[in-house]
């Protein structure tokens, strides 16, 4: 059977096409102010790179903040229902999903591929991947080599700020005084991690814990959550993608 | 007095409340905190008392969501609907078992959340 | 820029659209002697943005001076006392005590004590507004504080949000700033409108930004997007205010008091009006002394400045 997903995000659209359980065809583009469009052109593009036709795709399954755009469908699933599906799929030895993307951050208890609880940080981007961006674009770097420049320190500063635009401006005040860019990035991942690790220790912490999202891209968050959680993370292949492969295998269920 | 400590964002309102006249600084609830959010010291808004009062430390005030959250799993979709939001007598019934709230002699401390 | 001691601004865009923000002034009593008198207390209020020096004489408002923060707590504090010492002949020897209050209230050296903004601030009202004021809110670059006191000018009730800048004046310059409208002109504009709209749905001014683009997308009039944003804005301080209680007389302070956008709103959200800005004192409102809503938490610090001296000569 072949399924495709469709997770339309805060910032990106992602799209999986799933032929009998592998992944033929995944792609991603920036939503921007018509994301409908966007997941009608990325579901034609990885229709024609798993060399099929769009009307070859049997179902479709739909998730994320955005999916009240997307273009006809078959099924409909929550961020966090898909979250837990494609974790799950990806490495099966999932308990705890903490699903990071660029407008909310969620912590899900899975058991056999299903939600037995969640918790979330959503309309405040100082619990989600929004609070890096901001602090990425301050100190001039792709979020990638945030992430990475992020490792080279083990001397943080101290972030007070707990929301995105005062930070940045004390962000601003660190690199004016010559704050090395190294320990900045450290301190705002840390401080990333600490909001999330709070809010998914609600539900409690039980490994394997597995880190979803966009922002599981991010080697200093990963690093982050590590300490936080006090055992090492596991991320899947294109991390980002999970939500879409999740759809896509709601979309296969049913 | 009532001294409402924490903050409101985008995603809420989280306030520790202290009713200073009834606060008599004991500290217990400071003591039973497994997150050291209280303080006991010096009223800060109120410069003429004498004697100390327990309020939030201020390295906390802006994180009480965060900070509290270990004692507040009842905030979770398992205790709620899907927006993880308790219903009203459970949150009554939780807000009293929290261990700050329990210790406290004189029923001066309470959570909003 | 400043230092870590007092909290960080937005870098600073052309001084004209901020001017209003931090506008210096300063003030003597022309019918004061201060050597005639008995105890000269002090009150210095560093902000992040704005320092208040206020120098009384037995209770009697002497001179006072509000300007833009330096460059860290002394050098505001600094600033501050210098300029309303300004023509006076008195220097800080001459006071008897000193209380620091705002942001950077530890770090100001001439102070003897400090006394948290909140305390300050109801104290100042009540003495400025008269013992009618019962709740204050102040809102400004960094902050919200809503405030109950009694005829005394005692607190009996507050909260102070200082974590999320959609709940002080720095969202609305961030969001004003985004759809290109000067802040001084928001609150205009904002009922330069057919009908009122929904408030933006967004609580946080990040993703309030998205949508408002989404909406001028949609071919919404920039003054539509401010009001629906003020309008948001004046939802959440009300939240505030009912948590606190909105006892009768209501005044208002800071950078909010200056945006009719967000204050009318809430005057019609809550059905009540604020006081308008008058002197107690009669003799004051006669003499026409500058009635500036700023001072309020250097008074307060200036008079806990004098109790705390009496309480120290041991009347």
């Amino acid at each position: 059977m072949i399924t495709a997903g469709i997770d339309i995000g805060g910032k990106d659209v992602k799209v999986v096409v799933l032929k009998d359980g592998i992944i033929v065809a995944r792609t991603k583009a920036a939503g921007g102010f018509e994301p409908g469009k966007v997941a009608g052109d990325l579901l034609e593009n990885a229709a024609k790179n798993a060399s099929i036709s769009v009307k070859g795709i049997e179902r479709i399954g739909v998730t994320g903040s955005g999916k009240k755009y997307a273009p006809p469908h078959n099924v409909d699933i929550t961020e966090i229902g898909a979250a837990a599906k494609g974790a799950t799929f990806a490495i099966p030895s999932a308990r705890t999903v903490v699903d990071s993307g660029a407008e909310d951050s969620r912590g899900i208890k899975v058991e056999n591929g299903s939600v037995k609880d969640f918790a979330t940080n959503d309309k405040c981007a100082a619990g989600a991947g929004a609070f890096c961006e901001s602090m990425a674009r301050a100190l001039e770097l792709t979020l990638e080599d945030f992430g990475k420049i992020s490792l080279g320190s083990d001397k943080p500063v101290a972030i007070n700020a707990q929301c995105a635009v005062f930070a940045e401006s004390e962000v601003v005040s660190l690199v004016n005084s010559k704050t090395p860019k190294e320990s900045i990035a450290r301190a705002v991942n840390d401080a990333l991690a600490e909001r999330v690790v709070a809010m998914v220790k609600r539900i409690g912490v039980e490994k394997d814990v597995v880190v979803v999202g966009g922002l599981a891209k991010n080697a200093g968050y990963l690093d982050a959550l590590n300490r936080g959680f006090n055992t090492d993370v596991l991320v899947p292949e294109y991390p980002e993608y999970i939500g879409a492969l999740g759809a896509a295998l709601a979309a296969a269920e049913q | 007095m009532l001294a409402n400590w924490g903050y409101q964002d985008g995603s809420g309102e989280y306030f520790i409340t202290i009713d200073t006249d009834k606060c008599d600084g004991c500290g217990k609830c400071a003591e039973v905190c497994p997150q050291n959010v209280l303080e006991i010291g010096e009223d800060p808004a109120d410069p003429m008392r004498s004697g100390t009062v327990v309020f939030v430390s201020e390295k906390q005030r802006q994180k009480l969501r965060f900070t509290c959250s270990p004692c507040k799993s009842y905030l979770t979709a398992k205790s709620g609907s899907a927006s993880s939001r308790p219903s009203p007598e459970t949150l009554a019934h939780e807000l009293k078992n929290l261990c700050c709230v329990m210790v406290c002699e004189k029923e001066a401390i309470g959570h909003s959340w | 820029m400043l230092t870590g001691d007092v909290a960080v601004v937005a870098e600073t865009k052309e001084d004209n659209n901020e001017l209003w923000r931090w506008k210096e002034s300063r003030w003597t009593n022309p019918d004061i002697d201060w050597r005639a008198g008995s105890i000269i207390s002090a009150g210095i209020d560093v902000g992040s943005v704005s320092t208040q020096c206020v120098i009384m004489v037995d209770g009697e408002l002497y001179a006072y001076a509000s300007l833009r923060s330096g460059s860290g707590s002394a050098d505001s504090a600094w600033k501050g006392t210098n300029k309303a010492l300004e023509g006076t002949g008195m220097t800080v020897d001459n006071w008897d005590y000193c209380v620091g209050t705002g942001y950077g209230r530890v770090l100001i050296p001439m102070s003897k004590r400090a006394i948290t903004e909140i305390a300050c601030h109801g104290r100042g009202a009540n003495w400025m507004y008269g013992p009618r004021i019962r709740t204050i809110l102040d809102m400004g670059g960094q902050d919200c504080k809503v405030i109950r006191i009694d005829e005394r000018g005692k607190l009996l009730n507050f909260v102070m949000n200082d974590k999320c800048a959609a709940g002080a004046g720095r969202g609305m310059e961030v969001f004003a700033d985004f759809v290109g409208v000067p802040i001084i002109e928001v609150g205009e504009r904002s009922f330069d409108i057919d009908d009122e709209p929904k408030p933006v749905s967004s609580t946080c001014v990040i993703f309030a930004k998205s949508e408002a683009a989404g909406l001028l997308r949609e071919g919404w009039d920039v003054n539509k997007v401010l009001a629906a944003y003020c309008s948001a804005t004046a939802s959440r301080v009300m939240e505030l205010m009912k948590r606190v209680g909105l006892e009768p007389e209501l005044a208002i302070t800071g950078g909010i008091a200056k945006n009719r956008g967000v204050s009318e709103r809430i005057e019609k959200q809550c059905g009540m009006k604020f006081i308008p800005k008058k002197w107690h004192n009669p003799e004051y409102e006669q003499k026409s002394v500058p009635f500036d809503t700023q001072i309020a938490g250097a008074v307060g610090a200036a008079l806990f400045a004098r109790a705390l001296k009496e309480k120290e000569k041991g009347k």
